[in-house]
This record gives structure tokens, sequence and C-alpha cells, in this order.
């Protein structure tokens, strides 16, 4: 008697310290859905301004036309309420709803298709987990012939493979971790990388920069060292560039700042390493450095004189007089890829309007650079980036007051 | 003789870090709000008390309160400004309260009143509006809210003084036509829209032509109960 009561007790106990462990269990695998959704930056894209967390409804400007982003809140009505492990898996992998219908691919699932089976799952369990709303989606506005979703079709034969990241057996497992991140929850190709006229990346072009429709800002190209490539930058450079916003090489402003203060800035050490490892490792050996090929027309020796004015006046103070800032926080522009880049839109328009770097826990009141727009006329703008541009050792080619001017009315948000 | 070498590499290099170090802090920008908000500076003056160009208000002197709340307006883009949009889009609340304390306590003196563009009798009617209302349609005076003296009332209500004509015709055009607004009961929205386009000429016009007060800060909260609810400022 006495036995089988101690056994019943014990195995109470036993059955008590099982459901607590698979709580605890389901607790962990929901923090990891959360960390994982931070990674795949979901908030930016899946909350409208002052709009409740994952209910949707943010417009997405394309090219197309205007996409409003779907509630993703577990509302069994308006949101994934209904929704199985399968069926969110499927959306993540193959870019179809549950029902088979087709997903517009601004929605990164050529990338998202690279993530496993267990981290789908944690993310799911986390959107499982949050308040719901109740919040209809918004119909989107694509223009005709944009409207018909069976065009999808064809994107889909053109620029997407299904199929989830296969690790690299020759390469270290950070180095295959990065590659997962960057690759697919980390959806960075979608804008370091060329975008054609049907909105695709074909895979050679993979993280070759590009000009990000619409918004006007150029994501440089990842794998070059002219541009972002980030060969010659040390572990700690990248990672203080992931995580904080600034770093000693350069700082992050625009559609780059965004992802730094949703998501990259809540990455643990390990992964921003990760990160960092990878993306060094795909930098293409650099062609050696152009020839002075850019030497200076007439009209560019007085575009950069006059520049040499306007940077002394207005710039010095916080850039130095060679360029060389005051990092991590008042960047330097000498040696700095992004000012030597071929594409100009993103000096021009740091003259223009000026920015911020994103606030972050490693960076919570960063400093910002004035816009100039109101300041200094097109020939000045165009003057003084010329200037930056093939000053101290820069590379860079001069601008004209022409391109300064259409980036005037460039859209700021 | 090696040792001594040795010893004396190791001094040098431990020199060396130090003078780094040192440097480095020296080559840094200054640790201040001002220096933070020079983003500010080219269109709201260095010391937020405004500049040459008429549509860019004075922030110096505001309560910090009211301030705070315009940041997070811009920043979510409800109050919509583009080129304010795309600074605050990603700084974090506290970083903006500091902002908003950093104009709140600066106090450079008012500018001097401009001479007034527009007749007698419409300043006349600017001031009947600004400091007694007209019941009739459900306007109250600009005073009601904004204090005796139009400096503002602490938290949330922001003075009407040091700014120009066309700024505050043009906030209250915004709210007319809902362009801008603020936390719901909108007071500012309820008032504007029942002011005509004239109204708005002449209470702009007249309250540019304030001269500035011996105490132009705003007076404590609660020194007097607002006639209306306002979701700024809840009474």
């Amino acid at each position: 008697m006495m036995v089988s009561k101690l056994s019943i007790t014990l195995l109470a106990l036993a059955a008590l310290t099982t459901v607590a462990q698979a709580q605890e269990k389901a607790a962990d695998i929901i923090a990891r859905g959360e960390y994982l959704a931070r990674a795949g930056d979901c908030t930016a894209c899946h909350t409208a301004p002052e709009g409740r967390l994952f209910a949707g409804g943010r417009a997405m400007p394309t090219p197309f036309g205007t996409l409003y982003t779907s509630n993703i809140t577990p509302d069994p009505e308006t949101g994934i309420g209904k929704w199985s492990a399968d069926d969110f898996y499927k959306t993540m992998h193959s870019g179809r709803f549950p029902d088979g219908g087709l997903i517009y691919p601004a929605m990164p699932f050529a990338s998202y298709t690279k993530v496993t089976r267990a981290d789908s799952d944690a993310i799911f369990a986390y959107l499982r987990s949050i308040a719901p709303v109740n919040q209809k989606n918004k119909p989107h506005e694509l223009r005709f012939p944009y409207d018909n979703r069976q065009l999808i079709l064809g994107w889909r034969t053109l620029f997407f493979s299904e199929g989830e990241f296969k690790p690299d057996p020759k390469k270290s497992a950070e180095w295959n971790r990065g590659a997962y991140l960057v690759e697919g929850l980390g959806h960075c190709g979608m804008c370091h990388s060329p975008i054609n006229a049907l909105g695709g990346t074909s895979q050679s072009d993979a993280f070759k920069g590009g000009l990000i429709p619409m918004q006007n800002w150029y994501a440089p190209s990842l794998t070059s060292n002219r541009e972002a490539g980030l060969g010659d930058w040390s572990i700690k450079d990248i990672t203080d560039l992931l995580q904080t916003g600034v770093s000693m090489r350069g700082v992050v402003y625009g559609p780059m700042a965004e992802v730094v203060h949703n998501s990259l800035q809540y990455l643990n050490d390990e992964d921003t390493k990760a990160m960092a490892v990878y993306l060094k490792g795909i930098a293409e050996p650099s062609p050696p450095p152009a020839p002075s090929s850019a030497l200076p027309t007439t009209e560019s020796s007085l575009l950069i004189s006059l520049g040499k004015t306007v940077y002394d006046k207005n710039c010095a103070s916080c850039h130095g007089t060679q360029g060389e800032g005051k990092p991590p926080h008042w960047p330097p522009l000498a040696n700095n890829q992004s000012i030597e880049m071929q594409s100009a839109v993103n000096p021009i328009r740091m003259v223009l309007n000026g920015g911020y770097p994103p606030g972050t826990k490693g960076n919570p009141m960063p400093y910002g650079m004035p816009p100039f727009a109101g300041l200094l006329s097109d020939n000045e703008v165009a003057a003084v980036v010329s200037y930056i541009r093939t000053a101290w050792g820069n590379r860079g080619t001069p601008v004209s007051a022409r391109d300064a001017n259409e980036l005037r009315s460039a859209p700021l948000n | 003789m090696f040792a001594r070498a040795a010893a004396f590499a190791v001094v040098m290099i431990t020199l060396a870090a130090f003078d780094g170090a040192a440097a480095q802090t020296a080559n840094q920008p200054p640790d201040t709000m001002a220096a933070r908000v020079e983003a500010c500076t080219p269109c709201h003056g260095n010391k937020g008390e405004g500049t040459s160009d008429v549509y860019f208000p004075r922030l110096a002197g505001k309560p910090a309160g009211y301030l705070y709340n315009q940041l997070l307006a811009f920043r979510s883009g409800r109050r919509k400004y583009p080129p304010m949009n795309y600074l605050l889009e990603f700084l974090p609340d506290p970083y903006l309260e500091a902002m908003a304390e950093y104009f709140a306590s600066e106090h450079p003196p008012l500018p001097q009143p401009a001479p007034s563009e527009v007749s007698k009798d419409l300043l006349a009617q600017g001031e009947l509006l600004a400091t007694s209302g007209d019941a009739g349609r459900n306007i109250p005076a600009c005073v009601s809210c904004h204090g005796p003296g139009l400096t503002g009332m602490q938290p949330g209500i922001p003075g009407l003084l040091g700014l120009r004509a066309a700024y505050v015709s043009a906030q209250l055009g915004a709210w007319r036509y809902g362009t801008r607004t603020a936390k719901s009961p909108d007071c500012m929205q309820l008032v504007a829209g029942h002011l005509t386009e004239a109204d708005v000429t002449a209470v702009a016009a007249w309250l540019a032509t304030r001269p500035a007060p011996a105490n132009p800060a705003p007076v404590p909260k609660g020194t007097y109960a607002l006639p209306f609810g306002c979701g700024s400022q809840p009474n």
C-alpha cells in the first residue's frame, strides 16, 4: 500500500515535471521565434505606423502600384488564426497562401524559402502567442496588368527557386550560419541585388548592388570592395555597423537605418559575427582602382574648386579638413567606399537631406547630419559632392548640377 | 642587453597605445545635445530661435511636452512634413524626449515683431478672436488655452509668440484640412474647423505683431482650466 502510494506520488511528480518542461520548452520556442522574426525584420512591413504590432496595412509602393501588407496576428477572421504550422511553412517556403494562391514577391519568399522547418515553426509559434487584432487586409492597388496574380507565375519561373538552405561543408559552421541569416531570414539580397524591369533578380547578380525602386537610394554591392564589399573591413567594424549603425569605416542611413533599427540591433553577438564573417567572405577581389580615368574636364575642375570652398565652410567642422571625420559618429569621407561608388546617389542625397543613423541599444543618441537642400544651390551640391568624391585620394567621379537637381524631388520616406 | 631592449619595446608599445587612446577621445564630437541636434539647426536655428525662413517655427522655450508630442507625430508620419518625417524615423522615444527638453530649456530672446502687411480692420478682427473668441460661432479665444500672455502652459500647450504669420496661418490651414492632427479629442482641429480663411489671416497676422512679454515662459500646469477637452493636455 505504502509502496503504491509512493509510486503514485512519484508518477504524479514526474508528470508535473514533464508538463513544466514542456511549458518551458514552448516558452523557449516562442522566444526563439521572436528572435528569428526580428532577424527577418517582419515588423518593418507587417506593422503600419502607429498601427498594432503585425496587424499589417502598411502601404508598400512598388513600380507596379501599391501593395498593402497583411495581418499576421492570430486573429481567426482577419489574421492567421486558422493557419497550421504546415500552412505557415508553405507560405514561407513556396510563396503560396494555404489555399494555393500566389503571393506577390514583395514578400521576400525567394529568401525565406531557405529558412528551415524548425525555424519556421518557431516563428509561427511566436506569431500565435501575440495579441490577435481584428483588422481586415486592405486590397492592393496595382495597375493593369499587374493586378492579375497569374503573372506571378511567370515571375516565379524566372526568378524563384524553392529550397532550404544547404550548408557548404567546405566552410566553417560560423560562415554557414552567417550565410543562412544573410541569404534567408535577413533577405539582404532584396535590396543589395540589381532589380530588373520585371522586379526580379537573376541568381548570378545576387548581392551585386542596385537602385532600390521607388526609394531612390542605392543599395551598394556586397561583393565589390569598391562599394559596400567588406573584404578589407575588420570583423569588429562590420559587427559595429550591423549592431549599432555606426562604425569606424562608415555609418548607415536611409533604408539600411531601418534594417539596423528594427532588426539587426537585436541579433546576438554570435549571429552578428557570423554574418560579418560571411559578408567579409563573399567580397570578391577588387579590380585595381580605375586609373585617373575621371580626369577632370574644365567644367568639373571648376566644380571641384567651388566644392572645396563649400566643403571648408559647411562640412569641414565635422568631417575634417582632410575628410578624416571623427569616427564612428562623424564618419570619415576620405577612403569611405560609400562616397566613391560609381552611383553618386547616396552622397548627393546625404548632402540634400542629411539624416540620423538609427537609434540603437549600442548608440541610443546618434549624431545627425543637417540637411543642406535649403542652403545650397544645385551647383553647390554638385560641387561639394564632386569635391569629396575626388579629394584626399578618393577615386570617385564628379557629378553634375542636374544629378543634384533630380534628387531634390526623391521621396524621403 | 636583449632584456633591456625588450623592456624598452614594451614601454614604447604601451606609450603608443596610450597615445592612441588619448587621441581618440580628443578626436570625438562633443558629448552634448547641442552637437547632437545639429541636424535641426539649419532650419530652426542653433538654439531653436528660428531662422529667416518664415515656414520653420521657433522651438526655443516651448513646453517640452508639446515639443515631444510633435516629434512623435512627425516620426510616425501623423504630422506630415517629409524632411522631418525622414530625420526622425528611426530615433527612439527617450532620445526624442531629450531633444524636446533641450529646445524647451533654451531661451534666446524673442524676435522683434515685424510690421504687419494686413489692414488695421483685419488686425482688429484678429485681436478680437484671439482675446475674446466668437461664442456665436463656437470659437474660443486663443488666450483661453494658450494663456493670458499667449506663452502657453506646461506640459503640452505651446506659446504662440515669436512665430511668423505665414507659419501660424499654414498650421491653422493644416488643421482645417486635416493634414495636421493631434491626439483625440483634437481640440485644435475643432477650433480651426470653425475658422474662415479671413479669420486665419487675421489671427495669424495679429499674433505676429505681439511684442515679447516680460516673462515669455509657459505658465505651470494647472494655472487655469481649459475650456474643453484636449487630447494633448488632459485636464
